[in-house]
């Protein structure tokens, strides 16, 4: 447990933080770019087609992993939120603000790609599924989390605030996740799981992994990105970020 | 840990804790609700609401669908396999239709029974497969064990 300690106290610090978040966001960045590439072109061109949906299911290469990342984007949200209410830490809150229009970007990719799958398959672009309206509670909460944050003149405030609505708001992960087995839905179960074969064959489950693996290299290289110019401007006081500046100042 | 930390863990896990306590106490008093469909044999003990739009969802009936050869109307059965519910639609079906496949039919009983839907949807299952591999295990015939499950 020592080195997880020695990691989470270097990155609380906002030099740290801001210091390695540049090399991170360039190697996500450097990694999302060819699998989202690639991804794209195998599944959109090279997969095969399905055997009752043809050529639309191919839009799950985009709706899965856009799902994955705002589920998983939010449980990271939350957990900043926690860290942040219980250690007061500074770079939690500047992640847990940051998270959110990410969050809510790719829930809404999920949604409207959900939409425009539905149509040609279910025969509806939008159903009151409890699948679909959970995923529409997520947007919210996304939404929410960004309004409530910059509601606040003061910023510790803004922060307490959105981590706690981040943290209620974890409630509707696990009802969405099993939404699809607890009621009757339109939408269908989990083609993947951790414990079964995919219902699906290698050839067709393969670059959806890339796209998954890009879709998370991407979230986290926009996340650092976007958190390491919060922070640099929340901290713009501090000693290290004027003597930063004064560095590069020519 | 810092006592005051402590605190604070404790106060937000508490927090938490209530948060999901109140959601689950409300779904589970929704769960009727909550539910998209209802399914052929809850129509058949007469759950489903009279006289009101309901859905119904199950499987298309093998050689139910009959189809009027000058109209739209097209009539077809939906099972869960332990009641079937006859159900008649006018209008364009969805490219998925298909007998054996899934559906969620929105409409109102009838006083013979009859659902008479007005708007059908197709509900396809989580497994994809590529054409070849269906033509493939169709002429083995274990396509057909692998469809009616």
């Amino acid at each position: 447990m020592g080195w997880l300690a020695t990691w989470y106290h270097r990155w609380a610090s906002p030099p740290w933080f801001y210091q390695m978040s540049g090399r991170w966001t360039r190697g996500l960045m450097g990694l999302a770019l060819p699998l989202l590439c690639v991804g794209t072109l195998w599944g959109l061109a090279f997969a095969p087609a399905d055997y009752q949906q043809g050529n639309s299911f191919r839009i799950i290469y985009i709706h899965v992993p856009a799902a994955m990342v705002a589920q998983s984007g939010y449980i990271l949200m939350a957990s900043a939120g926690l860290v942040g209410l219980v250690w007061r830490l500074k770079v939690a809150d500047v992640v847990l603000r940051n998270c959110a229009p990410i969050g809510a970007a790719m829930t809404f990719l999920a949604l409207a790609t959900g939409s425009i799958w539905g149509k040609p398959t279910w025969g509806a672009w939008w159903v009151w599924d409890a699948r679909i309206t959970s995923m529409l509670v997520l947007l919210m909460l996304y939404l929410g989390v960004m309004g409530l944050g910059s509601a606040f003149r003061n910023e510790q405030a803004a922060g307490r605030a959105s981590a706690i609505l981040a943290l209620v708001g974890v409630v509707n992960i696990p009802i969405i996740k099993y939404s699809v087995e607890w009621w009757y839905s339109l939408h269908q179960p989990a083609t993947f799981r951790l414990t079964e074969k995919p219902a699906m064959p290698v050839e067709m489950w393969a670059p959806l992994l890339v796209m998954v693996l890009g879709f998370y290299a991407f979230f986290g290289a926009v996340l650092l990105a976007r958190s390491r110019v919060d922070l640099l401007d929340r901290e713009r006081r501090s000693r290290w970020v004027r003597s930063l500046v004064a560095e590069h100042a020519i | 840990m810092h006592p005051l930390r402590r605190q604070r863990l404790l106060l937000v896990v508490a927090g938490l804790v209530a948060a999901a306590v109140a959601v689950a106490l409300a779904l589970v008093a929704l769960n009727e609700n909550i539910n998209l469909f209802y399914s052929p044999v809850q129509v058949a003990a007469g759950e489903a609401p009279a006289g009101r739009p309901f859905r119904v969802g199950g499987m298309v009936v093998e050689n139910s669908v009959a189809r009027s050869g000058d109209t739209l109307d097209v009539r077809f059965a939906v099972t869960d396999y332990e009641a079937t519910v006859a159900v008649r639609y006018q209008g364009i079906l969805p490219d998925l239709f298909r007998e054996g496949q899934g559906v969620v039919a929105t409409g109102q009983l009838s006083p013979e029974g009859e659902f008479v839907a007005t708007e059908v949807l197709a509900k396809h299952d989580e497994k994809y497969m590529p054409p070849e591999v269906t033509a493939a295990l169709e002429q083995s015939g274990a396509y057909q064990r692998a469809n009616s499950q």
